[in-house]
């Protein structure tokens, strides 16, 4: 039996954390470095923290922000957002981050991909990948915090990602984002089945049981959330909470 | 004091970061005059076997961590990689590896469902409940793994600490005053905190 990772995904806008609603109306929820220390008390099993602006403003990662925030993490921690190249790749792993998180460049070239993972190992690049399902019920690459369609279909683009050295995929569904009513399982399915790298599914959880189907069902190898672990009850007040005890095995 | 060899490789912050809340003086550094006063040595490790160890030798340190090492016998705790490193090589690339401990590295087997790398966390067996590196260790500890080799040591006395992903592989080695562990230390919480806390205080 193997562990499952559960992991808290982290939206950063400007200075502060964010929690969007299909990937809009970002609701303000506080200080990231505060957040991260008591994720970090919870003993979470790793982070995810993501830039949304980022890629769309065109701009480099916030590497004081993120050195601040890995000095917080007792637990492996990836950043993405607006990386383009390994030696913004390189910066950030060098302020203490584990894995660097590619999505929005990886939709134009891998390049970014290939030159990390021949640098740092596969292991510390991965390959997110925003998905909004079409109107004709298949499924749509998006980037730029989903404001880009891309032109590659989902299995191609994937392929494409893991063939360039990305040793985890990182798969959110736009239209599950914020809604805490599950995750998109043929979503998940789609993926797991195409891929022998591990699979983060994120994009719905909103209880244990969510987080239990995307892997019993989708076969994810990891699970990420947002939502759930930053509010609580049904007025959404903000609370940064992690299930004592969870253990999700595979 | 402490110091972890830097050799221009991943995220040193990090394992200077729990000796810090550790409140352990420790160093990242390339320097020969403090890595000859070292009382003891951490070599990090991350990314591809080959890159580390063309990396290690580049710096023309390794006359001195083994004169330290080998001779002087200060401990040294190898980390992922860094860890891979004490054995003779691995199946990931062409370069051998520093021979300190009679082990190879190999890759993860395909098996179906196996997903490689491994990549999460894992509880382990201890061997050697007694050994100072891991002695009082919670029976419920865990440690975050990420890596697509594994160690396998041909004396089983080597291996200080038991993991499975598909099979049994040394999650921890030791020789004397030289260990390795497969593991992130520095980024498993109290878990990790709490070996590499024996490693400063015991070693």
């Amino acid at each position: 039996m193997a562990r499952v990772r559960v992991i808290p995904c982290l939206l950063l806008r400007g200075h502060g954390l964010v929690k969007t609603r299909k990937f809009k109306d970002p609701v303000y929820l506080g200080d990231p470095v505060n957040a991260v220390r008591i994720f970090s008390e919870k003993e979470v099993d790793e982070l995810i923290i993501l830039d949304i602006d980022a890629s769309r403003e065109g701009r480099e990662p916030d590497y004081e922000l993120v050195a601040e925030i890995a000095g917080e993490c007792f637990m492996p921690v990836a950043y993405g957002g607006g990386i383009k190249t390994l030696d913004q790749a390189r910066k950030l792993i060098r302020c203490g981050i584990e894995k660097v998180v590619i999505n929005t460049a990886a939709t134009e070239s891998t390049d970014v991909i290939r030159a990390t993972a021949d640098v740092f190992g596969s292991q510390a690049v991965t390959g997110a990948v925003d998905v909004r399902k079409t109107l004709f019920g298949g499924y749509r690459v998006v980037s730029k915090s989903a404001t880009v369609e891309v032109k590659t279909g989902l299995e191609e683009h994937i392929r494409r990602l893991v063939d360039a050295g990305a040793g985890e995929i990182f798969l959110n569904s736009v239209d599950r984002d914020g809604m805490m009513a599950g995750f998109d399982l043929e979503l998940i399915r789609s993926v797991t089945s195409k891929v022998n790298v591990p699979v983060v599914a994120c994009g719905g959880a909103g209880t244990v049981e969510h987080l239990a189907q995307a892997v019993q069902e989708g076969c994810a190898s990891a699970v990420a959330a947002g939502s759930m672990f930053v509010f609580h009850g049904k007025l959404r007040g903000v609370l940064i909470n992690y299930p004592q005890g969870l253990r999700l095995e595979r | 004091m402490i110091v972890v060899i830097d050799y221009a490789i991943g995220n040193l912050a990090a394992v200077a970061n729990m000796f810090k809340r550790l409140g352990v003086v420790c160093e990242i550094t390339s320097d020969i005059e403090k890595i000859r006063r070292a009382k003891k040595i951490v070599l990090p490790g991350n990314g591809a076997f080959d890159a580390c160890m063309q990396g290690l030798r580049a710096t023309g340190l390794i006359p001195l961590l083994e004169e330290r090492v080998l001779h002087e016998k200060i401990p040294l705790l190898g980390i992922c990689v860094g860890a891979q490193m004490l054995g003779h090589g691995s199946e990931e690339g062409g370069e051998p590896g520093l021979g300190w401990i009679d082990m190879q590295v190999k890759r993860f087997p395909a098996l179906p469902g196996l997903r490689v790398p491994h990549m999460g966390w894992c509880h382990v067996k201890r061997n050697a409940p007694a050994h100072p590196l891991v002695q009082g260790m919670d029976e419920d500890a865990r440690f975050y793994f990420v890596h697509s080799y594994y160690m396998q040591a041909v004396n089983p006395q080597d291996v200080l600490l038991t993991a499975h992903y598909g099979l049994d592989f040394a999650a921890a080695v030791c020789v004397g005053n030289i260990a390795g562990v497969q593991f992130h230390p520095e980024k498993s919480h109290r878990y990790g905190k709490q070996l590499l806390g024996q490693f400063a205080r015991n070693g």
